[in-house]
């Protein structure tokens, strides 16, 4: 036996493969099994998710529509000596005559937009020389000098300022949304400014955001750790039962739960016809409680909650309760028990809640929208405005790429401390 | 958590004060639920209690199933003060059928899924964990806004193909994490068995590993159901009127006519959710006894 085992180097399986390789075949096999499964779901996921987030990246830098209707243009804008010459040659003007002209009318208008961003007054005049331009070309007397004409269309095509402001726009990429997204601007010659006073909303709103999001999520956790912490000690039996009245919003619809804070706060609602039928306030004094900033925080934290309870719940659960025993046995008072002791094994539980209802405070919508009026609107409203009413897209992408990163940020720090796989429901 | 028979003074107040803030926190996540229902069964046009309903006898004139009618499209009104249309029921229709069809797709994309992400060969597992569950993390105004960018350009927006993609997409983390919940602990040997007697790997998922998992199955099912069925900030953006749901509808209701219909199908909505919510919870313990896990 011993004979035969030194002769050969390796064990070999019954195929004559030495066991190594072998088992190393059947571990790829193995790999290549778990992978497929998984395949069709990954792929599906990044095609209808994650290649759309990439578009929106994308377009939140891109600036390529605009330099395909003035292709032209900006070809011969790009040789034009600026420094020396106050007003562009012969050929730009030229080019963008006929850029004008024979552009496509959908495609030149939405240019129009974009041009207006970096300065204004670019929509007007270009409206009326494209009529004007239409005019001259259906005449058939094709213009000698395109300069001379062009100013006499309109006096702004002699404005070095609108030339300068072109700039701007040559570059394929842009920064100018997120400039735009943090209330900035570029100036005539591309410096970065603050934007005009009463166009100033996206820093209000930002600073806005992160105050509800950490208004929620310390009421959340001032309300959520003394439940959590009945719901952790208390016989099975009874926390079951009482752990309904956490789910059950949980699994309730958000509009509905929406729906139900407007029925409860507004002027007439329960909680004014409450505290008139008990004297506290008169029929007259009835408080503004919805459609303002206390709303989105009382609604937000109703609705957020279980969030703080669920995970502060699973850690407090496993804390012995020896712990605070023997803390009192040593002599501690309850109190000092409490701090010492207690609260700091509570802090994976609270960390984790703080962090997931903060993370999803930022990134709330609909109930800020509803409940929210004037003055309690999150960043998310900005998004849907941009995307729906003002068909800006690219501030909206921009506004969206940075609400992305400061989540992934969080979350980032979320992985840290709990690990993003750990997430339970229910 | 009783009080001890030997708790001071001081003690028993704390003890109290602490149960009543507890009592007023579920007060406070419960009240605002169960405060429509009644409200939902009222006799007047605004979203309100009024005094007919809280005097004592009741009084019948306050109550009536107005509101429900009007829900349900009949309209026998003689003034109408609401508009009175079917969309709710259109909305009713149209939900359940991109929820029915986004579940199956979700719960059988997010358990194959499953199935592969907890074999033990599995590569870049975190990697694609972490890709798989994105959905649910990032806000759903970013996804929105990201969709809808995308899907202009491939004509997927304003039809139910778009909001179907969309709804798969959002709900598949749920059921990927409620199956992998489920698969931990899963005792490989009994595929092993299984197969060593003979069966196929199609039997063997069919005859062995189905019926162990089918509780996180189903939960996943029905979490995936519920995410679309509630799910506002997509069709927002990418449903037409022709691809009218509840919430889209509810969202409509709100914004432009607050009237008590919108009442009504939110108690429908408070039903359904504590059905789900029931039905979630026996399944779970059903499948922790299966699997021979008891909680402490």
């Amino acid at each position: 036996m011993e004979d035969i085992i030194s002769t050969t180097d390796q064990i070999l399986t019954t195929d004559g493969l030495p066991l190594k390789v072998s088992l190393r075949k059947t571990e790829r096999k193995n790999k290549i099994r778990a992978f497929l499964l998984v395949f069709p779901l990954l792929l599906f996921i990044i095609v209808t998710f994650v290649v759309p987030i990439g578009d929106m990246l994308l377009r939140s830098v891109d600036d390529s529509q605009i330099n395909n209707v003035y292709a032209k243009t900006f070809e011969e804008y790009n040789k034009w000596d600026s420094e020396n010459d106050e007003l562009p040659p012969e050929a730009v003007y030229e080019a963008i005559f006929n850029d004008i002209h024979y552009g496509d009318k959908v495609q030149v208008g939405k240019a129009l937009t974009r041009m207006n961003y970096s300065k204004s007054g670019w929509k007007s005049l270009i409206k009326k020389t494209r009529r004007a331009i239409k005019k001259i070309v259906k005449s058939g007397e094709l213009p000698t000098s395109y300069k001379e004409t062009m100013i006499s269309i309109h006096e702004g095509w002699g404005d070095r300022l609108f030339w300068v402001s072109m700039k701007q726009m040559v570059n394929e990429k842009t920064v100018i949304y997120y400039w735009n997204a943090i209330d900035r601007t570029y100036d005539i010659d591309g410096n970065v400014i603050m934007q005009d006073e009463k166009r100033r909303m996206y820093i209000k709103t930002w600073i806005r955001t992160f105050k509800v999001s950490v208004y929620v999520t310390f009421f959340c956790l001032l309300l959520g750790f003394p439940v959590a912490h009945l719901l952790a000690n208390l016989p099975l039996r009874y926390s079951n039962l009482l752990m309904i009245f956490v789910l059950l919003p949980f699994w309730t619809s958000l509009l509905v739960r929406t729906t139900a804070w407007i029925v409860m706060l507004q002027q007439k609602g329960v909680i004014n016809g409450v505290l008139v039928w008990l004297g506290i306030i008169n029929d007259d004094q009835r408080i503004q409680m919805v459609y303002n900033m206390t709303g989105t925080i009382i609604a937000m934290t109703q609705i957020l909650l279980p969030f703080m309870i669920l995970p502060l719940y699973s850690v407090m659960k496993v804390i012995p309760k020896s712990h605070m025993r023997a803390a009192q046995n040593l002599g501690a008072k309850p109190v000092r028990a409490f701090i010492r002791v207690y609260l700091p094994q509570t802090v994976p539980g609270m960390s984790a809640g703080g962090l997931l209802v903060f993370v999803l405070a930022i990134g709330y919508f609909i109930t800020p929208e509803l409940v929210g009026g004037k003055d309690g609107q999150l960043i998310g409203h900005w998004i849907a405005y941009h995307l729906k009413t003002t068909l800006n897209w690219g501030l909206c992408a921009a506004i969206g790429s940075i609400l992305l990163a400061i989540m992934l940020v969080l979350y980032w720090l979320y992985n840290k401390i709990v690990g993003i796989d750990n997430i339970k429901l229910g | 958590m009783a009080l001890p028979s030997y708790a001071t003074p001081v003690q028993r107040t704390y003890y109290y004060a602490y149960l009543l803030i507890c009592s007023l926190v579920f007060f406070f996540l419960i009240a605002p639920l169960v405060a429509i229902i009644p409200i939902s069964f009222s006799q007047s046009p605004f979203m309100v209690f009024t005094k007919g309903m809280m005097s004592w006898p009741p009084d019948p004139e306050a109550w009536s199933l107005r509101w429900y009618r009007y829900m349900v499209g009949i309209c026998t009104d003689e003034n109408l003060t609401t508009p009175c249309s079917n969309k709710w029921m259109i909305g009713t229709v149209n939900s359940f059928f991109v929820g029915f069809v986004s579940t199956f797709f979700a719960t059988a994309l997010g358990t194959l899924a499953a199935l592969g992400l907890s074999r033990p060969h599995m590569p870049y597992k975190a990697l694609i964990m972490s890709i798989l569950i994105s959905p649910m993390i990032v806000p759903l105004i970013i996804t929105a806004a990201g969709m809808f960018f995308f899907y202009a350009k491939i004509n997927l927006v304003y039809t139910f193909t778009g909001i179907i993609l969309a709804h798969i997409a959002l709900s598949t983390p749920f059921v990927v994490i409620t199956v992998t919940a489920t698969l931990v602990g899963f005792d490989m040997n009994m595929v092993k068995a299984s197969q060593s007697l003979g069966a196929r790997p199609v039997r063997t998922f069919f005859k062995v590993i189905m019926p162990l998992i089918l509780p996180g199955v189903i939960s996943g099912a029905l979490f995936a159901f519920i995410t679309s069925f509630d799910e506002v900030v997509i069709v927002m953006f990418m449903a037409s009127l022709d691809q009218l749901t509840i919430p889209k509808q509810m969202w409509a209701g709100i914004r432009q006519e607050i009237s008590p219909v919108i009442l009504c199908m939110a108690t429908c909505l408070v039903a359904l959710s504590i059905f789900l919510l029931t039905t979630v919870e026996l399944l779970r313990r059903r499948s922790e006894k299966m699997r021979g896990i008891s909680r402490q």
